[in-house]
This record gives C-alpha cells, structure tokens and sequence, in this order.
C-alpha cells in the first residue's frame, strides 16, 4: 500500500514535471513566433530604409540634371540669340558687298576709258542700272555760253532738253550752288516735266561745278533710294565729274594733236621756197 | 556649282552680274557681248545656266533662247532673263520661247543669287 502511494506519487510529479516541461515549450515557441516577427519587421525596415536612400539619392540626381539642364537651357538662348546676331550681321555684311561691289564696278568703268562719249555712256548705264533712273538728262556747262547745255539723256530725246541759265530754277540753283536735291515725292507718278527734277547731283571736280545730273522719273519697281543709291550719287557727283572732265580735255588734246601733226606733215611735204 | 553664262552687252551690267555670280559657291562666270558671242561661248564651255539681256546688238536675248532652245545639247540649260520694267512685251516673249525666270533691273544682288541657286539646283 505504501509502495503503491509512492508510486502514484511519483507518477503525480512526474505527470506535474511534464506538464511544467509542455508550459515551457510553449512559452518557448511562443518567444521564437514573436522573435521571427520581430526579424521580419525589421528586415522591412531594414529594406524601406535602403529604398529611402535610393530614393534621396535619386532625388538629389533629378535636381542636378534639372539644374544642369536650366543652365544648358539658358546657354541655349544665350547661343540663339548670338545666332541671330550673326546671322543678322551675316545680311549686313553682304549687303556691304554689294554695295563695293556697286561702287567699285561703278568707279572702275567710269575710269576704264578717256573716249568723252564712252564716259558719257558708262555714266548713263550706271545711273539706268545701278540707280534705277527711267527718264534723266547730264548736263555740261558751255564754258562759252555758261549754260547748262544737255549732252546725254535717257528716256527723252537729248535735243528735246532745253538749254538752262545757271541759277534757273532747280538744275540751274544745283549747278550754282553745288549742293545734291532730293523732291520728297520721289515715287510720285507725274508727267516728265523737264524743269522739275525729283533728283538733281552736281557734277564737280572738288568746288568746280562741271555739270549736272537731273533724274525726272524713276523705274516702276525702284520704291526708294537707298544709302547706296546716295553712295553712288556722291561717286557719280565726284568720278563721274572727273572720268568726263579728264575724256573732254583728252578729247580736245587728241585733236588738237592731231591738227597740229596734220599741219607738220603739210609743211614737211611742202618746203618753203 | 558650274559655269554661268552672262550674256550682256553694257561692260558696267556684266561686270556687276560677274561679282554676284561669282559669290555663287563654286561658281565661274563666263561673259559674252550678244547672242552670237553667247553661242561661241556655249560652243567652248560646259555652261549650266545662263543669264540674258534682251536688248543686244548683233544677236538679242529671244533669238538666243529659241536657238537654245532648239539645240538637244542646250535645250535643258536654265534660262533667266534681265529685264527693264514696262517690257512686258519682251517678258512674254522671252518665256514663249523658253526664259525660265526674270529678274528686273536694277538687279538686286541677294535675288539674282537666289534664284541662280535655285535654278542651279534644278539642273
């Protein structure tokens, strides 16, 4: 009976022992839930947290570029812009080609001849060409008369051109006083008055008035003049004075040369006595 | 670019048209005093345009396009006529027998070598 009490005894704690043993395995894999939990969370935290860092750095890269890209943006304008600086100086530059090269075709064929009507001629293509004049007259002073006497014309018939005192009217004051006259209507269509010039350029070698040049009409698609249009009429004022003054003293010597060796010839030929 | 033929008989005009066509990329201006100089010219040069007066001594600018143009070693050659204003009568005459283009005087430079380009290109 007493052994059977200790046995039961012992079974009891042994039963008590168990129970305390599955208590604390529980306990256990209750811990060992919560720490594989706990491990997760902080895995993700770990991970969310090297996302952040991407993400900042990321962040910082988009406003570099963003800047980089404001700054290439600006070079970008500031380049345009000098583009069309160059471009627009480009047209300028070509422009004043054009206008030497006017210049210089007009000053090298009013001085490629001394033969006085070829000058006269150079001097009408260039005021019909390089101008645009329809209807003109270039007049000389008669150094015996001092009249204005024409000697070339375009667009009217040269003996049609009156003869004009020096001092009459506007060709007259222009020839006087050595001073250019621009109308202010020059585009204005009206009926070719002789007397009532719409340009007017004194021919002169520096203060010696030689002639002058009188513009009636203009071509219909010559709007206006241009500064090149004034450039060659100081030329033409100037060149154009000296190629027709230097071919009519050229002129006049050539002939008078040629006299001269026609009456040696007749006095060698004939001796006297 | 190629040889321009510039077909004019006043020395000033044909000194002026060889400064702008000579700012023609690669172009080479060959003159000629009238049309039958023009046609000599043609005769010794590769010409791959032509720019021409109408009024000319010896030979003018229409009896030089229809010869051109009658010719099937010339007759693709572009053509541009200079003019004066009022001649429309020329105008039409010269594209009834075979202008492709004109071009006024006073000639302005930047236009002359526009469509020169433009006409180059063509051919």
């Amino acid at each position: 009976m007493e052994k059977e009490n200790s046995a039961f005894k012992k079974a009891d704690e042994f039963l008590q022992m168990f129970k305390r043993g599955e208590e604390f395995t529980k306990a256990l894999l209750k811990d060992n839930e919560k720490l594989r939990y706990n491990i997760v969370q902080l895995e993700e935290q770990l991970q969310r947290a090297g996302n952040e860092e991407r993400i900042k750095l990321f962040e910082e890269r988009i406003t570099q570029l963003e800047q980089e890209l404001s700054s290439y943006h600006e070079r970008f304008r500031e380049v345009e812009a000098e583009n069309r600086d160059f471009a627009l100086k480009y047209l300028e530059v070509e422009e004043e080609n054009n206008n030497l090269a006017n210049l210089y075709v007009a000053s090298y064929q009013l001085h490629s001849t001394l033969d006085f009507s070829e000058v006269l001629r150079v001097v009408l293509e260039i005021v019909i060409n390089l101008i645009g004049a329809r209807e003109f007259t270039i007049f000389l002073i008669d150094e015996k008369t001092d009249d204005l006497l024409p000697v070339a014309a375009e667009g009217v018939e040269t003996s049609s051109v009156p003869r004009v005192k020096i001092g009459q009217g506007i060709i007259g004051s222009v020839a006087r006083e050595g001073e250019s006259f621009f109308s202010e209507n020059i585009t204005e269509t009206k009926e070719l008055n002789l007397n009532d010039p719409i340009v007017c350029i004194p021919l002169k070698i520096k203060d010696h008035i030689i002639g002058v040049i009188s513009i009636y009409t203009l071509l219909l698609q010559k709007a206006g003049f241009t500064n090149i249009d004034y450039e060659l009429f100081n030329l033409l004022a100037g060149h154009a004075a000296t190629a027709i003054y230097s071919s009519r003293l050229y002129t006049q010597s050539e002939r008078k040369l040629t006299t001269l060796q026609s009456f040696l010839d007749l006095l060698k030929e004939k001796p006297v006595g | 670019m190629g040889n321009i033929l510039i077909v004019e008989d006043s020395p000033t005009m044909r000194q002026l048209i060889s400064f702008a066509v000579k700012r023609i990329h690669g172009a080479n201006a060959i003159e000629a005093n009238d049309g039958v100089d023009a046609l000599k010219k043609l005769l010794s040069n590769k010409i791959d345009l032509i720019l021409s007066d109408i009024n000319m001594p010896v030979m003018d600018g229409i009896k030089l396009i229809s010869l051109v143009r009658g010719n099937p070693a010339y007759k693709d050659i572009p053509i541009i006529v200079i003019t004066t204003e009022g001649a429309e009568e020329d105008r039409r005459r010269a594209f009834s027998v075979g202008a492709d283009a004109f071009i006024p005087k006073p000639i302005q430079t930047q236009e002359l070598i526009k469509l020169a380009n433009k006409l180059l290109k063509k051919s």
